[in-house]
């Protein structure tokens, strides 16, 4: 069945039921994402879509706080009218997996999912300044506040962020918020090879004009050549004298305008090019920007992959047949010589169910992993087994 | 004299010293054992002066393996760690106890590796803060948080404390540039965290460990990440009659879409204490000053300055000066920088550091006037103003024990009102001994036993620094 509670009280009353009766609950946004995580296990869920609505904004201070079933489109509309943004660029993963529905705001702080703008100004995590949620024996937590500065006590924000709900049922997430950039562009250098594409990111990331997106599509994605892009945003005046800097800095590139340009970051930051209809087993690997294209070397020595890089190179997104193991082994092996760690985001319930979905993690670690999860949920109630199993 | 209450020590270790102190001997070389009593009185307490305690020994391990044994032996041994980095932390968060061993990172401060293409330094923990950004700055790169105590505090210490600084407005702090530690855990295991690349796998204990006060671990290495220096960095000091037209102004330039670098508060006593001592030019006539930076490119930066400018003035600025060269933005900063050194040379001071909602900024000032007049004491505010971060500095006479008590209690009256306006006990100091009784006005039970309950999952002996961040009563397993 599916609870639907309008407020934390109601969902402090279904958790302590749940864990009364021993019956695990699945977390439940606006569903878009249903297919990020190992396949759900539990007979029951639990919709946040009833616990609606913005519980404050403060523009002077860039701060909001929203109820965890907010739909994202009504957060960033609300936020519009302001000229404000979430910082992060937060990503619609409709495309991707094909799925219909509002996306949460929830599930953005629940899952950490960050675009493009991650490596100038953080990730979702970095953006997540207070939270409430209900933890497995039916109690309302609040940690952190709605203050950017905030070191008081331990900081269950953090560890809410990326727990996909097994930490607690979010209920209320506070983000901190940037004004928009007045406008954008995006210089373009056509036909790089991996490494040189890299390396140019690199440069540039490491110059002073605060570049916003930088990936590298290869040849095949989302165009016939590859491309390397590079994101400038700020006063009109500044994106000009920075775009002219960079293209001295990297030797040339074609410049995109603000509305083209947003485009096409929208495509890169939501893996668009690997959207639905295309139905290929997709991973999503983070590792050391001078080292992806070594990554890409390794995997493909096994056999065909399509991939793209955004984060510097830092994030590869790779497209893979969905068929056994979706080359987990190949992919995993190769991350176990260059560092970081891979996540399978889409592949069939079948194939996620067999495999690693996330990174395994060393012994100390998954030690670690199961003491916090049993200090938060001590019997497991909440989203379990949707990263590992048993936690 | 002291208010807050230490734990009785543990008469079983106290009375078998010498054979814990035989058994790290054993361990670590003479030249990183400390034991006799001269000695471990330079570690008795950190930049909290009021309170100190004689430790049972420090131990200065050179490696994490060291440490690792270190840490295994006490463990086994029932002996409780409390962590240090350089003992500047002003909540007391490194202050030993009677029956603990102080395991400092001092011999642990070597750059291992600086990658630019990557914007990485992976150090060893006991690496100071400035000496990254030392490191690096020759070649355009600084590691961004820059807490006052730069120059002395270590880097494992800014993890433990998640410290700020002034410019986080815009660079974030310690949580938000740390992307890989190797911890050692209370039984002496050895785990990596993260490491150079972005966002660590599973659960985000890099955002745990950050700020948990040397509560979860010891850290002995960390991967940080490197920013490119800004093409050029200029302040402008602003002079106005009163403290409500210097936050209005705050306000209407983050209103504006402009997000400077840093944006500073002082108040007329901060402004008359920082002239004296640093001959800085700040206006004597001013009730309140900001100082706002921008970076960027020469025409960059002076676009952005005609902006603030024309904000200010709208804002009713009275004194309005801008640098026009690198020696006149190092006077500009000079008497800020040294607002803690010359309010400490007009008297003792406890500094608090509680975040506020910036739209709260002038009441919370105001009222923070009034609860420290009532106490019959002076105060000073000094703060970043453009993430509600205060930072006030209550003046009393440390010789008069009285006095001393007013200050605290002057303090945590602050505090609470942080609190009751929406927001916090500390913002960058951390908790450590001289928050942790206030913490039930920031959190229930149940977020306290929350708190208590992860921390357990990492030393469910409470050995780790026990005494810090959580009231010693009512405290849950």
């Amino acid at each position: 069945m599916t609870h639907q509670p309008a407020t934390e009280s109601d969902l402090c009353a279904i958790v302590a039921d749940a864990r009364a009766k021993k019956t695990p609950l699945a977390i439940e946004g606006g569903g878009t994402r249903a297919g990020l995580g190992r396949p759900s296990q539990t007979a029951d869920t639990v919709s946040m879509r009833g616990l609606d609505g913005i519980v404050f904004y403060e523009p002077a201070e860039m701060v909001i706080c929203a109820r965890a079933g907010t739909p994202l489109a009504d957060i960033e509309a609300l936020l519009a009218e302001r000229n404000q943004i979430l910082p992060f660029e937060p990503p619609d993963h409709r495309r991707l997996y094909g799925s219909s529905g509002a996306p949460t705001i929830g599930a953005i702080a629940a899952c950490n999912l960050s675009g493009s703008r991650r490596i100038s100004v953080g990730a979702a995590r970095d953006g997540l300044i207070g939270v409430r949620f209900v933890n497995g024996a039916g109690e309302a937590i609040k940690s952190g506040g709605r203050v950017m500065k905030n070191v008081t006590g331990l900081d269950l924000v953090k560890l809410s962020a990326g727990a996909h709900g097994t930490l607690g049922a979010l209920t209320e997430v506070t983000f901190k918020l940037l004004p928009k950039p007045e406008t954008s562009a995006t210089l373009v250098l056509d036909g790089l090879d991996d490494a040189r594409a890299i390396a140019a990111l690199s440069q540039a990331l490491g110059s002073p004009f605060e570049v916003s997106g930088a990936a590298h599509l290869p040849a095949g994605v989302g165009a016939d050549t590859a491309r390397t892009l590079l994101r400038i945003e700020n006063f009109a005046a500044s994106v000009a004298y920075r775009i002219d800097e960079l293209r001295k800095l990297v030797s040339g590139g074609a410049v995109i305008d603000d509305a083209a340009s947003c485009a096409l970051w929208r495509d890169v930051s939501e893996c668009a090019f690997f959207g639905a209809p295309d139905n290929r087993a997709i991973w999503r690997v983070s590792t050391a920007p001078s080292r992806a294209p070594d990554l890409v070397r390794l995997i493909q020595r096994n056999g065909a992959v399509a991939h793209f890089y955004d984060w510097g190179g830092g994030l590869v997104w790779l497209a893979v047949d969905a068929t056994g193991e979706a080359r987990a082994k190949d992919i995993r092996a190769a991350v176990a010589v260059t560092g970081g760690h891979a996540t399978l985001v889409r592949a069939p319930d079948e194939v996620r169910a067999h495999t690693q979905v996330f990174q395994p993690l060393s012994d100390p670690l998954m030690k670690l992993t199961r003491g916090v999860k049993a200090s938060i949920d001590p019997d497991g109630i909440l989203n379990p087994g949707r990263m590992y199993a048993g936690i | 004299m002291s208010a807050i209450a230490f734990p009785l020590p543990d008469p079983k270790i106290l009375g078998r010293r010498d054979q814990i102190v035989a058994g790290l001997a054993a361990l670590v070389p003479p030249e990183c054992l400390v034991v006799s009593e001269d000695e471990r009185r330079a570690f008795e307490t950190d930049a909290l002066t009021a309170y100190r305690r004689l430790p049972l020994a420090v131990v200065l391990p050179r490696s994490t393996e060291e440490t690792s044994k270190v840490m295994a032996y006490l463990h086994q041994e029932g002996v409780k760690v409390v962590p240090r980095g350089a003992g500047t932390s002003l909540s007391g968060g490194a202050i030993p106890q009677e029956d603990a061993v102080v395991i400092g990172v001092s011999k642990m401060s070597k750059i291992l590796e600086v990658d630019y293409a990557d914007r990485i330094a992976r150090v060893q923990a006991g690496v100071t803060n400035l000496g990254i950004s030392n490191e690096v700055a020759a070649d355009g790169f600084f590691y961004a948080p820059d807490p006052s105590s730069q120059l002395a505090c270590t880097i494992a210490g800014n993890i433990g404390m998640n410290s700020g600084g002034a410019h986080c407005l815009k660079y974030g702090v310690t949580t938000n540039n740390v992307l890989g530690v190797k911890m050692v855990l209370v039984d002496g295991t050895i785990v990596d965290i993260g490491g150079d690349w972005l966002d660590a796998a599973g659960y985000d204990f890099l955002g745990l460990i950050t700020g948990s006060e040397g509560q979860l671990g010891i850290v002995t290495e960390a991967t940080v990440r490197l920013l490119r220096q800004a093409e050029g960095a200029r302040p402008v000091l602003f002079g106005f009659a009163t403290p409500e037209e210097a936050a209005a102004c705050v306000s209407d330039i983050i209103g504006h879409g402009i997000i400077p670098v840093a944006i500073e508060f002082m108040d007329k006593l901060a402004i008359e204490i920082c002239e004296a001592f640093a001959h800085a030019g700040y206006p004597l006539d001013a009730g309140a000053l900001l100082i706002v930076e921008v970076e960027g490119s020469d025409e960059e930066m002076e676009t952005q300055l005609k902006k603030i400018v024309a904000i200010a003035q709208k804002n009713n600025v009275k004194t309005v000066r801008e640098s026009q060269s690198a020696m006149e933005a190092a006077r500009i900063w000079k008497g800020r920088k040294s607002a803690f050194g010359a309010t400490g040379r007009v008297a003792d001071y406890i500094c608090m550091d509680g975040t506020v909602p910036t739209s709260q900024l002038c009441h919370v000032l105001d009222e923070t006037y009034r609860i420290v007049d009532r106490y019959g004491l002076r105060v000073a505010n000094v703060f970043h103003a453009g993430d509600g971060n205060m930072h006030p500095l209550i003046m009393y006479n440390v010789n008069d024990p009285a006095e001393q008590e007013k200050a605290e209690k002057a303090g945590e009256d602050v505090l609470k009102l942080c609190v009751d306006v929406g927001g916090c006990l500390t913002g960058e100091h951390g908790v450590g001994i001289e928050k942790r009784d206030l913490m039930p006005r920031q959190f229930n039970t149940a977020d306290l036993h929350q708190q208590m309950r992860v921390r357990a999952a990492f030393d469910d002996q409470w050995l780790l620094n026990p005494a810090k961040v959580f009231p010693l009563e009512g405290r849950a397993a």
